[in-house]
């Protein structure tokens, strides 16, 4: 006993302060950004990108990049010689959003004749900002989640059960995990869902009372990932479900899951 | 090797001719009709494993099927692959699963996903597809990996009831109480014991092998890493070394001594997180709480690495993706010895708890002979005398050059899965600081990578569970034409419905996590 409160003292207190400091290590390959003025050759880094979340449409004389990073793994393989670096990868997280469209941005490109870009024509807006959104009365001060693997390759379960450990505490916010959807406020769901789980997600949804909230986590979870639509896959929570807040991340970390949980609930001060 | 390659020649009756014999691995084909009799032969002596089976559609080339037989025996480090052709005609294939019960679900999943009859198999039920689906055969290769299938009705699977008075099932999952993968468990209980535990996999199937065949190979790798989320680098890098082996890419020392590290480090934070997990299951709340902070430590250096906390896009062919600074080895010695000394401690909380040690005594027991017919490897195998690990017996990455500590214990029980790890957690720490103590300079990855058409080969990686295997062929413009996964969970599994008969189902968490088997990396 005096062993297990020695070593209780000893370890002293570990949580972090996430979401009044939000420092994370700069080694964290985050979001990726891309400096859009001067990315001469979109399509040269789209074509190193595994999951094709860099999409360049040319059209007469214009052309069009389209960044979703709804479908980025954070490889950071955009950021490679290809960009010529017009791309950087940052630490940032924080990229949760409540619309599905959020999550992509578009540039616009003139094109000369020979196919050559020109003058950025439009550039993006910052993505992942907060919000302003009706505050869930009913849902603001506690919060039960119900996790649903849809299909995970179990990366984005791990850092869900990180939220538990010491470090990110989550139940100091007044939210916890429940055994059971019908005690759950939230239902927050990884995978591409897997025609295996496609029911069971539909009926976990139904058994969980209203008014409720569902979050996507995950590449997966938002649109599919690397594994995308196929044969033994649905391609996304919300081609099952309505969702309500999508996390990006492959697998997102556990301060990234932490924004998007309190964006759904909107308790970011917003 | 020699002697191997005689009894393969005298139980085929001199049928069997080897193919191609290369350092790590000889290929041979066989008649599909003395596929029984060689097996018999070559597993009937002491150390002879069988390691795997699993097919190709070779129809469209050359009108066959091919079943691919691996074995391996204590002491020879080539595995030894049997090559059998299935005319496509006649889709069928002799079991030997009434025999061998290691390869009861893979014969299965051929059936399932190659529409190959596994002839006498004693369950031919399926396994890899539930039982609502269509007769799709999605690995064939006239399978469209995009093919719409309607909405599926009826039961997935038709359990075996239980009757008895007092007797009751408990159907459980796939969503689960806990934060964990989904798959099915039906226990029949009488009382508190549970007298049988059926199980449902397969929740998570997500097509992988069929498209790693759409890929080209860079975009592989991602994948690879996405099959078993909690061994990322593992199965990235079993990956990696199939395409390099059959493509004859050399990889630099320094990235092979890279790959022994990060390997190691995805082997302890596991283990810390399950340790602390098994304590947590029988109610020693603290432990876990530590366990997870010293995890977090691990997480850190992994992230500091990599740029992943789970080491996620780090592995590549030919090397690995990212170099680091000689500040960055110079620290981990450090840090890995602050993580080695908090974990001793946690350790010994859990060492000095009289209540926790009775509940992980001989809970949970797997009997060294069943774990053996059941083929189990890794943590699992250990802990029950199945004396396997890849390191030792297949060397890869740079394991060759350092020493290794593997421990091996034939009590069976969960009490030695976690001492197992514990014991694991120790020596990959000492594996790490003398790496860290002798990485050579030099790339860290191939200058160039060219895969050429049409080679095969087989790679293992002894991931913290154990025994990671792939096996791929190239196709043209740098493509996969098969990928063949087997994580270890696969194998595991059955042994979890053996070990926990008999025993309180209060105490099926604590068994469960004293396996700790991956769903994603088993559904595939």
């Amino acid at each position: 006993m005096f062993k297990i409160l020695e070593k209780t003292f000893r370890a002293g207190t570990v949580t972090k302060d996430y979401p009044d400091g939000a420092a994370v290590s700069p080694a964290y390959r985050g979001q990726p950004r891309f400096d859009f003025a001067n990315w001469r050759d979109p399509r040269s880094t789209a074509s190193v990108c595994p999951t094709g979340a860099i999409e360049v449409s040319d059209s007469g004389q214009l052309r069009t990049v389209t960044v979703d990073y709804g479908h980025c793994i954070f490889c950071g393989e955009c950021a490679g010689a290809a960009s010529g670096g017009a791309v950087t990868v940052t630490p940032r997280f924080e990229l949760a959003a409540t619309r599905r469209s959020d999550l992509r941005v578009t540039a616009e490109y003139t094109l000369d004749s020979s196919g050559a870009q020109g003058a950025l024509l439009r550039g993006p807006a910052e993505i992942g900002a907060k919000l302003k959104r009706e505050i869930h009365r009913v849902l603001g001060r506690s919060l039960a989640i119900r996790e649903v693997d849809a299909g995970s390759c179990n990366g984005c379960e791990l850092e869900i059960v990180a939220l538990n450990n010491s470090l990110y505490d989550i139940e100091r916010f007044g939210i916890q995990f429940v055994a059971s959807p019908r005690h759950a406020d939230m239902l927050l769901v990884t995978g591409p869902v897997t025609r295996n789980m496609e029911l069971a997600l539909r009926k976990t949804y139904a058994a969980t009372p209203d008014p409720k909230l569902v979050v996507a986590v995950g590449t997966c979870g938002i649109g599919g990932g690397i594994f995308g639509v196929n044969y033994a896959t649905c391609g996304g929570v919300d081609q099952v479900v309505p969702v309500d807040v999508y996390i990006p991340g492959c697998p997102p970390r556990p301060e990234a899951l932490l924004y998007g949980i309190l964006l759904a609930v909107g308790r970011l001060g917003a | 090797m020699e002697a191997l390659l005689r009894e393969l020649e005298q139980a085929s009756g001199g049928a069997a001719r080897v193919m191609e014999s290369r350092a790590a691995e000889i290929y041979a084909k066989a008649p599909l009709a003395a596929i029984p009799e060689i097996a018999q032969a070559l597993l009937g002596v002491p150390g002879a494993r069988i390691v795997a089976v699993f097919a190709e559609d070779r129809v469209e080339p050359e009108g066959v099927f091919y079943n691919y037989y691996v074995f391996e025996r204590t002491g020879v480090e080539p595995y030894l692959i049997v090559r059998a052709a299935i005319p496509a005609a006649d889709p069928r294939f002799p079991s030997l699963s009434a025999s061998l019960p290691a390869l009861n679900w893979q014969e299965r999943e051929i059936q399932d996903w190659f529409g190959l009859e596994a002839e006498g198999h004693p369950n031919p039920r399926r396994v890899a597809l539930h039982d609502n689906w269509p007769d799709v055969h999605p690995l064939r290769k006239d399978f469209d990996l995009r093919a719409k299938l309607d909405a599926f009705e009826g039961e997935r699977h038709t359990y075996r009831p239980t009757l008895g008075e007092g007797v009751f099932q408990i159907p459980v999952g796939p969503v689960h109480a806990g934060i964990i993968e989904p798959g099915h468990f039906n226990f029949a209980v009488a009382g508190e014991p549970i007298l049988y535990l059926q199980l449902r996999m397969f929740y998570t199937h997500k097509g992988t092998e069929k498209l790693f065949e759409s890929f080209p190979v860079s975009k592989c790798v991602f994948l690879a890493e996405s099959v078993s989320g909690d061994s990322a680098f593992s199965h990235a890098t079993a990956f990696s070394q199939a395409v390099e082996r059959a493509s004859g890419i050399e990889v630099p020392l320094r990235a092979e001594v890279m790959r022994t590290v990060l390997l190691e480090l995805e082997r302890i934070y596991n283990h810390i997180a399950d340790i602390g997990a098994m304590a947590m299951d029988v109610g020693f709340v603290i432990a876990n709480a530590h366990a997870g902070r010293i995890r977090e430590m691990v997480l850190e250096v992994n992230e500091e690495l990599t740029g992943s906390r789970l080491l996620r896009g780090m592995a590549c062919i030919g090397g690995v993706r990212r170099d680091w600074s000689p500040a960055q080895i110079a620290a981990l010695p450090a840090k890995l010895s602050r993580v080695e000394a908090e974990f001793r401690s946690m350790r010994e909380l859990i060492r000095y708890s009289d209540s926790t040690r009775d509940r992980l005594e001989s809970t949970g027991f797997l009997s060294p002979e069943k774990a053996a017919a059941l083929g189990i490897v890794g943590v699992g195998g250990r802990a029950s005398g199945v004396d396997l690990d890849v390191r030792r017996d297949h060397p890869y990455a740079a394991y060759r050059r350092f020493s290794l500590r593997i421990p091996s214990f034939s009590e069976g029980d969960v009490l030695r899965r976690m001492c197992v790890r514990t014991d694991e957690v120790y020596a990959s720490i000492a594996l790490i600081c003398a790496a860290a103590g002798s990485i050579p300079a030099g790339p860290h990855r191939a200058a160039e990578v060219a895969v050429p058409p049409g080679r095969y080969a087989l790679a293992a990686v002894e991931g913290w569970r154990g025994e990671i295997l792939y096996w791929v062929r190239t196709g043209p413009n740098q493509t996969i034409e098969r990928c063949k996964i087997k994580d270890p969970s696969l194998n595991n599994w059955p042994a979890l419905v053996e070990a926990v008969q008999g025993n309180i189902i209060a105490d099926f968490p604590v068994i469960n996590k004293s396996f700790n088997l991956s769903y994603s990396g088993t559904d595939r």
